[in-house]
């Protein structure tokens, strides 16, 4: 659609014992696109967001970003790379001020960690960065607040701001809308509207509005695999997504 | 008016140390350096403790060790010159922490203060059953480390007052250089490792890296108190590699109050006077032989009352909100 995919999965699988978490997953995450990955609980999406981030080394299978292999590197590598994520469960500093949380999160981005003598506020890359994520997000009027003191919404809003000031060029973003208000999931989704033009934004959520409001791709996955992918029009005529979805997952085993 | 007076008031605290020789006997001098020189070492502990979140169960070994680096460097009826036997001492405890941090920081929670714990005992062990340091006699330092600039002498460390402003200085420095370090964005990715370091991961930081460095510092500045220890008591035996050694340094900063750094100064002075008056047998008569009782009871109620230790107090009364002195 845009050329060439900047994030791309070939046969990923992942097993944890027995059990075959992610199985043979292949798909394309381009830059201006929202890639949308459904599926029951269980299916793996969680797991696939850590395999694409680092968090969890991948069974076999590849992670290409770039054109280069990044299956297996830690977090900390695939995040410096231009790889952010968010979490499903917030996690965040919270005995830290939000400007401290996102400031830590740009701080990332910028190798002093050897000038021990200047203090962490001095830098104004940094803290321009961090206030940028900040007034993105709709926290900017909160910079001074304890993480710990923020209401729900405004500590998931938190969790994509630190994401974004550290300058990712794909967003894994596990969950955004969990546990939001109709008016708060509405911010959100504007936001991530906002943010697909210069980013590749791999997006798993159960809010189907949100879910059809933002995907430019759709993908479907049942019991670790993927049932169907394409367009989110092609896969919501697909029979067996229909199956699945109407008919319960049991059926697919008779 | 509170941030200044938590501004100015090391520095008047620091003024007013200095003026004690001139003022007090020798006893009570050669107290006080003992308690600075554990304000050093605590200071070290916690680096690790309370802005890198490793808990720490073998920091007597840094401190050891430097004890003995000295004690191997002197030679028997001369001084050393302290201008390159205290950096050299400094370097063999970076170089152990170096290469103990890359094996222990593989560790977290109560393995980390189980391997931590079991390379300070071996190092007691090597001390403890070779002649190569003394063994369990140990050694001595006959004559104190030297001071001079070309002819001059600077400082004559057999003198008590010259030996406690040494010290005296180096806590200082200790306590300028830490507070710098950790308002650094190294210092914040600290912290930051300390409250969540599945997060710092994910955000981009090499968290082993940082927790080496941390690791290495912290080691290098117990190296600095073990080598003053050393130098004013003398002599050196494996009993300051002890576990015993690296639990009191870890009551220390427990009682104080973990990271806010002056609660390991403030810990040290609570302890080290409160250990001299329990065991003072002219007060106590015979329970002075008790006194680690009366002490383990303290620091009990310390644990349970004040979680943040003195240092907790100490924010309470300066009625400052202890996030806010936390981050400063």
């Amino acid at each position: 659609m845009c050329g060439e995919p900047i994030l791309q999965t070939k046969g990923l699988t992942k097993r944890f014992g027995g059990l075959v978490a992610v199985s043979d997953v292949s798909l394309d995450l381009y830059v201006g696109e929202v890639h949308v990955v459904i599926g029951p609980n269980g299916a793996g999406k969680s797991t696939l967001t850590n395999l694409l981030s680092g968090d969890l080394p991948p069974t076999s299978g590849e992670v290409m970003f770039e054109g280069r292999d990044i299956a297996g590197c830690s977090s900390d590598h695939i995040s410096r790379l231009g790889i952010g994520r968010s979490y499903q469960k917030t996690n965040i500093f919270l005995p830290f001020t939000v400007f401290e949380n996102c400031r830590l999160a740009a701080q990332s981005r910028t190798p002093h960690a050897l000038r021990v003598f200047h203090r962490a506020e001095e830098y104004a890359e940094i803290n321009r960065l961090a206030e940028q994520a900040m007034v993105v997000t709709g926290l900017g009027h909160r910079a001074e607040r304890i993480a710990a003191t923020l209401s729900h919404g405004e500590r998931r809003q938190l969790e994509i701001a630190m994401c974004l000031a550290t300058k990712p060029r794909v967003l894994l973003l596990d969950e955004p809308l969990a546990g939001m208000g109709p008016h708060e999931s509405q911010r959100m989704v504007e936001l991530i509207k906002g943010l697909t033009m210069d980013h590749a934004i791999m997006l798993i959520e159960h809010d189907m509005d949100a879910v059809f409001a933002l995907a430019h791709r759709l993908t479907v996955m049942v019991n670790g695999e993927v049932l169907a992918s394409g367009t989110p029009e092609a896969v919501r005529s697909s029979p067996s997504v229909q199956l699945a979805y109407l008919g319960g997952e049991e059926l697919l085993h008779d | 008016m509170n941030s200044r007076l938590t501004n100015y008031l090391p520095v008047l605290v620091v003024g007013l140390l200095a003026l004690f020789p001139l003022v007090e006997s020798t006893f009570y001098m050669q107290l006080l350096t003992k308690v600075l020189i554990m304000a050093i070492f605590a200071m070290s502990l916690d680096l690790l403790v309370g802005y890198t979140g490793l808990v720490s169960f073998g920091h007597a070994a840094y401190f050891g060790l430097a004890g003995y680096a000295l004690a191997l460097m002197s030679p028997k009826y001369e001084a050393v010159s302290l201008w390159w036997s205290l950096p050299a001492a400094i370097g063999v405890c970076a170089l152990f922490a170096l290469i103990t941090g890359t094996l222990v920081l593989r560790t977290r929670g109560i393995y980390f203060i189980m391997v931590t714990l079991a390379f300070s005992q071996m190092l007691f062990f090597i001390f403890h059953d070779t002649k190569f340091g003394g063994g369990s006699d140990g050694a001595y330092i006959y004559v104190k480390p030297a001071m001079r600039l070309g002819d001059a002498e600077l400082a004559n460390l057999e003198k008590p007052e010259h030996f406690y402003w040494l010290v005296l200085f180096l806590m200082g420095t200790a306590y300028v250089v830490l507070r710098r370090v950790l308002g650094s964005t190294f210092g914040r990715a600290l912290l930051g490792i300390k409250v969540n370091e599945h997060r710092m991961r994910a955000l981009g930081f090499p968290v082993f890296r940082y927790q080496l460095a941390s690791f290495t510092l912290s080691g290098s500045l117990a190296g600095v108190a073990g080598y003053l220890a050393a130098a004013q008591y003398g002599f050196v035996n494996p009993e300051i590699l002890s576990w015993h050694q690296s639990g009191a340094v870890l009551m220390i900063v427990i009682l104080g109050g973990m990271g806010s750094l002056y609660g390991a100064v403030i810990g040290a002075f609570a302890f080290i006077l409160l250990q001299e008056v329990l065991s003072n047998q002219a007060w106590f008569g015979a329970a002075a032989k008790h006194w680690q009782l009366v002490m383990g009871i303290f620091i009990m109620l310390i644990a349970l009352y004040l979680p943040q230790g003195l240092a907790g107090l100490l924010r309470q009364f300066c009625n400052k909100s202890a996030v806010k002195t936390v981050d400063e």
